[in-house]
């Protein structure tokens, strides 16, 4: 099977691999898939309190489509508000990187990755939000 | 410098001999002849070269010329010894045995029989070496068993199976034992008389020789195997394989055996100390890697490995000028690796990174030391780019971890 001129150019040349500290607060990470799958996919997003992605990073074990579809998905998501991020379809990816239907999976996976690191930056920014309110805390809080 | 791109998949196919190629091109022009032409020279020629032929591919497994029986491969010879005993024997009982690792020739013919209700199978397990318990062979046996059909040398693994064990449980017992030897012979010595095979597929195009050509070999005494045939027709081949003979195919397969049976056991020698060269670098560049397969009982030419925290079709993608074969069949609808690899029992994850290569005839050293850089190189860089690995690395159980499959 061949693959696409734009999957090859992913797979030769990955955007923003690597990680940020999870310790970050403004990070949200997202882990999906699964090893025996043959596909896992860490998503990171650096999103600040306006819920604006600043920065994307990415790890994937998976085929080469799937490493495609998650470098893509860094690019694509950066700038973007997370409500728009969250409306984004695998279709976009599917037809960006011309995946073939046994390869349409991967772009699931990018758009679960996506939704998965929103969720768990909501999440954490509501833990931290929480504990602003506490009176004893707040004081002490510099964000 | 090392010519591009590198070919080590042999056990996909071989190329064609040199020699395989200059003996067949006559049988394409001034030889054309029908071998069954029984009354002019152009048939009386085709006819002699393919008793010659015969005697070329029985030499090689060390059976007798006329128990040749040509076929198109060996899917169609495991397809004619499978169906042909069960269909020939039905009165005498519907048992077949194997094994879960043989391929799909075997295993989807057996599935075939068992659907149309003509016959029962066991599917015998295998070790984490990939090899049959002879024992577990013994056991399996009923009454009512008529045939036992297991592999010489498994193609993805390299793993050889104690054929001779087999051999000698079969003939005790008075059952039919088939061998699909397809990945054996022309590599180790294969001898249909000392081994107690009774039914024997072979393939050109794995011997360097050419593709659409392979034979069934058929025991005729102690005990005289029968068939029903799966071809009917003009009754070619003994009534047991009709159709024309593919003459230029036949004089090729034969050369093939010829060339191989001489160069046996330096060729052995060469390929076993190139697969050991190319293990013993990519174990000292990489760690967690792991072999699949048995460690000593193994193809000269095979080596099967994971790459562990690397998905074995990315890391093809990443060798693009190296032909080797992933076990991880992503490419398939099915999502799922290798059948033989995971009926090693290893770790899912491992299986999908996989990795065979296949050294032949052709391969040098400068190959070898070419390859074992390249892999190098892209299993680090694929590592860095691995969840996994990086979470290995922070001492994490992969385990442990509850994933969020899709």
């Amino acid at each position: 099977m061949a693959y696409s001129d734009k999957v090859l150019d992913h797979y030769n040349n990955p955007r923003n691999v690597g990680s940020f500290s999870k310790e970050d607060p403004d990070v949200g990470t997202g882990v999906v898939g699964a090893p025996e799958c043959g596909d896992v996919m860490k998503l990171q997003l650096k999103i600040n309190d306006n819920g604006v992605i600043q920065d994307a990073r990415f790890k994937t074990f998976g085929c080469g489509s799937a490493i495609a579809s998650s470098s893509y998905v860094t690019e694509l998501v950066k700038g973007k508000h997370i409500d728009e991020a969250m409306a984004i379809k695998n279709t976009v990816i599917v037809k960006e990187l011309n995946l073939p239907p046994v390869k349409i999976h991967c772009s699931v996976l990018a758009e679960d990755a996506i939704k998965a690191a929103i969720a768990d930056w909501k999440t954490r920014k509501g833990a931290v939000a929480d504990r602003k309110i506490e009176p004893s805390r707040a004081a002490g809080s510099g964000e | 410098m090392v010519k591009l791109p590198i070919y080590m998949d042999n056990h996909a196919t071989t190329p064609v001999d040199p020699g395989v190629l200059e003996a067949m091109l006559p049988y394409f022009t001034t030889k054309f002849g029908n071998a069954a032409s029984r009354n002019h020279s152009f048939g009386w020629e085709a006819e002699e070269a393919v008793d010659a032929a015969r005697n070329q591919v029985a030499g090689l497994i060390g059976g007798k010329a006329k128990e040749i029986i040509f076929t198109s491969g060996a899917t169609e010879s495991d397809n004619l010894a499978i169906k042909g005993v069960v269909e020939f024997y039905k009165e005498k009982g519907n048992h077949i045995i194997t094994c879960v690792t043989e391929h799909k020739a075997v295993l989807d013919s057996c599935r075939a029989l068992e659907r149309q209700g003509k016959a029962t199978v066991t599917y015998l397990p295998v070790d984490k070496y990939g090899m049959v318990d002879p024992d577990d062979v013994r056991r399996a046996i009923t009454e009512k068993t008529v045939l036992i059909s297991i592999m010489y040398a498994n193609n993805e693994i390299g793993t050889i199976h104690p054929i001779r064990e087999i051999g000698r449980i079969a003939k005790e017992k008075g059952i039919i034992f088939h061998c699909d030897a397809v990945q054996a012979v022309g590599k180790i010595p294969v001898d249909v008389e000392a081994d107690g095979i009774d039914l024997l597929a072979m393939s050109g195009h794995k011997i360097y020789g050419p593709k659409g050509i392979g034979a069934l070999w058929v025991r005729s005494r102690g005990p005289r195997v029968r068939l029903a045939p799966i071809i009917d027709g003009g009754g070619h081949e003994r009534g047991m394989r009709s159709g024309t003979l593919n003459v230029p195919g036949i004089v090729g397969f034969g050369k093939a055996c010829e060339i191989a049976k001489a160069g046996m056991a330096e060729e052995a020698a060469r390929l076993t100390d190139l697969r050991n060269k190319l293990q013993a670098g990519l174990f000292e560049r990489l760690d967690e890697i792991y072999l699949n397969g048995h460690p000593t009982e193994r193809l000269p030419g095979n080596l099967n490995l994971s790459f562990a925290y690397v998905e074995g079709e990315s890391l093809l993608m990443g060798i693009s000028d190296v032909a080797v074969s992933s076990g991880s069949a992503c490419t398939s609808a099915t999502l799922e690796p290798s059948y033989v690899i995971r009926a090693l029992g290893i770790n899912e994850e491992l299986a999908h990174s996989s990795i065979r290569f296949g050294l032949g005839r052709f391969n040098t050293e400068e190959e070898v030391d070419y390859v074992t850089e390249r892999i190098t190189r892209e299993v680090r860089r694929l590592r860095d780019m691995s969840p996994l690995y990086e979470m290995a690395k922070e001492g994490i159980d992969l385990k442990s971890v509850q994933w969020k499959a899709e």
